[in-house]
């Protein structure tokens, strides 16, 4: 595919790139954004998605556990499977605690499974990682047009989980979720679970960063327990959130983009330094994006686009009506004029969810 | 036998290395109030400003240990001088996503200074001393040593001096402590100073035990975090109980399972830990 090389191959592998780290802060906005959960073991759930994926899609090889050689669509479901499953593990002991617990907890998870993916070489091929994982129908579609068609499995994979996270954001479910987060003392007044809430949105958004490790995997066609920077990973993350603004989900993809676009042009700056600093470069490249998150969380904490709370639904026509309507007024229709609109009537706020009054 | 006794000199060593941390990690999340992140990477830091004193000065250690600390604290101090103290006025949650990042930049600039191999204080290597067919190296004997005069001193202001007592109320009641007329801006300035000092000596102390490393501090952490949740975090006494139960755990968890899986021990016991006892050892629930 000679007329992809060059400058159009590059924008497909950022976009692409872009697309992966979209996904992950996606991820990340439904348990931090609208959660209130604090996670930072995101890498550990990448991992263990990109692993799940490469090991049963890959083919048989005698120095690791493979050889199913399951199309992709399966790889990517175990992938979400395993990264909810231990979410779930892990969300279920310490989600009653404080948040500060969970966020050790994730950083605890993280490393064990890094440990693990490390130490089991049986099942992982160990320090010398899995290599050859190929992208969906690469040898029917060849090299060039099988990047083609990943771009659109990612880009499409973005929107979807772009649209299903909107549509639970204005969703009852959402909007409990959120209520959770500001004051779960209320929230567990009217009646809800909040445990249940808040693990539900850990363990779905840890599966939407395992499917994106299982993109990863395919994409860049090499996993090994140290590619993935682990806490590079989930500090870049973590910036494109905060800068992109945490609760919008159109916020964490925009930042994700914009995060992206930062980070390949630094080295694209790092590139140009003298020999003798080349090898720093990835440290420089920390410092410069340590303190661009700083930078953004002094001045700017919102991020580029504010979180903004749904309104409270007006029941359409022909449809059943939101949940506890007021006393007095009818289930269906319009309300009457002068009535304001219930619920979630609040000034859009900060980026960071207030700290949770648990102790 | 022997070798269970072995292992266990070992984990008191490692122990009081991981007490160290714990105790300055949990006098910040008791005054200051966030969980610091950076408080494995501030560790690095200590052992490097001590290599810098002790190989690039070539100062005695008994001089440059001190001047690492020293170190140690005035890095916390401008730390929280430029970014914590802002935040803190934000959202407390903040603090924890800047002190992420903190970390990371701690390990970068350091990585950057002293470049990203391996490096120790003194090459060669040390014999043990061998009593009943236990061995100790000279070494470990002086981190021992060190980490109990530190922890007594610590204890002494914590007990005797003013400032140990403004620390001690603000970490039970910060409302309290301010009506009752205590500077809560100094006392959180002493807390990341002494704090800080601590971690720094933990750090020297840990490149002694090991070797010199950028990330030698965040592989700690984890440790350091289950000690201070071990005994009740925000509790500075729990967590010299706590460190010293996770450092001998660690050790002789190698009779047991592969040490590729030491790091995950201290895992595990914070983990079981938190079902079991949420507010610690020493906790009573709040």
């Amino acid at each position: 595919m000679i007329e992809l090389a060059g400058f159009s191959s590059v924008l497909v592998q950022f976009a692409t790139f872009a697309g992966i780290f979209a996904l992950l802060a996606l991820g990340l906005n439904l348990q931090w954004g609208m959660g209130g959960l604090f996670n930072i073991g995101i890498a550990g759930f990448f991992a263990v998605g990109a692993y799940a994926s490469a090991i049963l899609t890959g083919a048989a090889n005698p120095s690791h556990l493979g050889g199913f050689a399951m199309p992709f669509i399966l790889g990517a479901l175990a992938a979400m499977s395993v990264s909810g499953l231990i979410a779930l593990a892990i969300g279920l002991i310490t989600l009653r605690l404080r948040a500060d617990y969970l966020a050790i907890a994730t950083i605890g998870i993280a490393e064990i499974l890094r440990l693990f993916l490390k130490n089991e070489a049986w099942l992982t091929n160990g320090v010398r990682g899995i290599a050859g994982i190929a992208k969906p129908h690469a040898a029917f579609l060849g090299p060039g047009w099988a990047t083609l068609v990943f771009f659109a499995i990612v880009l499409v994979s973005v929107l979807l989980v772009y649209l299903g996270l909107e549509r639970a954001r204005r969703s009852p479910w959402g909007r409990v979720l959120r209520a959770v987060r500001e004051n779960e003392e209320t929230a567990a007044a009217s009646g809800k679970n909040t445990v249940r809430f808040r693990l539900e949105a850990f363990v779905l958004g840890s599966m939407i960063m395992g499917y994106g490790g299982a993109l990863y995997a395919h994409f860049f066609g090499f996993i090994s327990p140290e590619a993935f920077e682990p806490e590079l990973t989930t500090f870049l993350v973590w910036i494109m959130l905060i800068a992109g603004g945490s609760g919008n989900n159109r916020g964490a993809i925009l930042g994700a983009v914009a995060i992206w676009l930062v980070w390949s042009g630094t080295e694209v700056l790092t590139n140009r330094l003298p020999p003798e600093l080349v090898t720093q470069a990835g440290a420089i490249r920390l410092l410069l994006i340590g303190a661009l998150l700083q930078v953004i969380l002094l001045l700017r904490p919102e991020g580029l686009l504010k979180e903004r709370p749904p309104p409270a639904p007006l029941p359409p026509k022909g449809v059943p009506p939101a949940p506890l309507p007021p006393k007095g007024v009818p289930p269906k229709g319009v309300p009457p004029k002068g009535v304001p609109p219930r619920g979630e009537a609040r000034p859009p706020r900060g980026p960071a969810p207030p700290p949770s009054s648990r102790a | 036998m022997t070798e269970v006794l072995q292992l266990l000199i070992y984990g008191i060593v490692l122990g009081s290395i991981i007490t160290l941390g714990a105790v300055g990690l949990s006098l910040i999340y008791g005054i200051v109030r966030f969980a610091n992140f950076a408080h494995g990477d501030m560790m690095t830091a200590g052992a490097y400003f001590a290599f810098f004193f002790v190989v690039t000065l070539e100062l005695p250690m008994f001089v440059g240990f001190p001047l690492a600390m020293a170190g140690g604290a005035l890095l916390a101090v401008a730390l929280d001088r430029v970014l914590f103290r802002r935040l803190r006025r934000t959202s407390p949650v903040v603090l924890l996503i800047s002190s992420f990042g903190v970390a990371l930049m701690l390990r970068a600039a350091i990585q950057l200074v002293w470049g990203p191999s391996v490096q120790v204080y003194e090459a060669g290597i040390e014999f043990p001393i061998r009593f009943l067919g236990l061995g100790i190296k000279p070494d470990q004997l002086h981190i021992l040593g060190g980490s109990v005069v530190i922890v007594v001193a610590l204890h002494l202001f914590l007990q005797r001096s003013r400032t140990g007592k403004a620390m001690r109320a603000m970490s039970d009641n910060v409302a309290l402590a301010r009506v009752s007329g205590i500077d809560t801006e100094r006392v959180i300035l002493w807390t990341w100073v002494i704090g800080a000092a601590l971690t720094a000596a933990a750090g020297v102390f840990l490149a002694i035990d090991t070797q010199l490393h950028p990330v030698m501090g965040w592989r700690l952490l984890l440790p350091v975090f289950a000690a201070a949740i071990l005994g009740g975090i925000g509790k500075p006494y729990g967590a010299l109980a706590g460190g010293m139960v996770i450092g001998i755990a660690q050790e002789m968890s190698t009779l047991v399972i592969s040490p590729g899986y030491k790091p995950a021990i201290a895992f595990a016991i914070m983990v079981v830990m938190l079902i079991l006892r949420p507010a610690g050892l020493l906790g009573a629930r709040r």
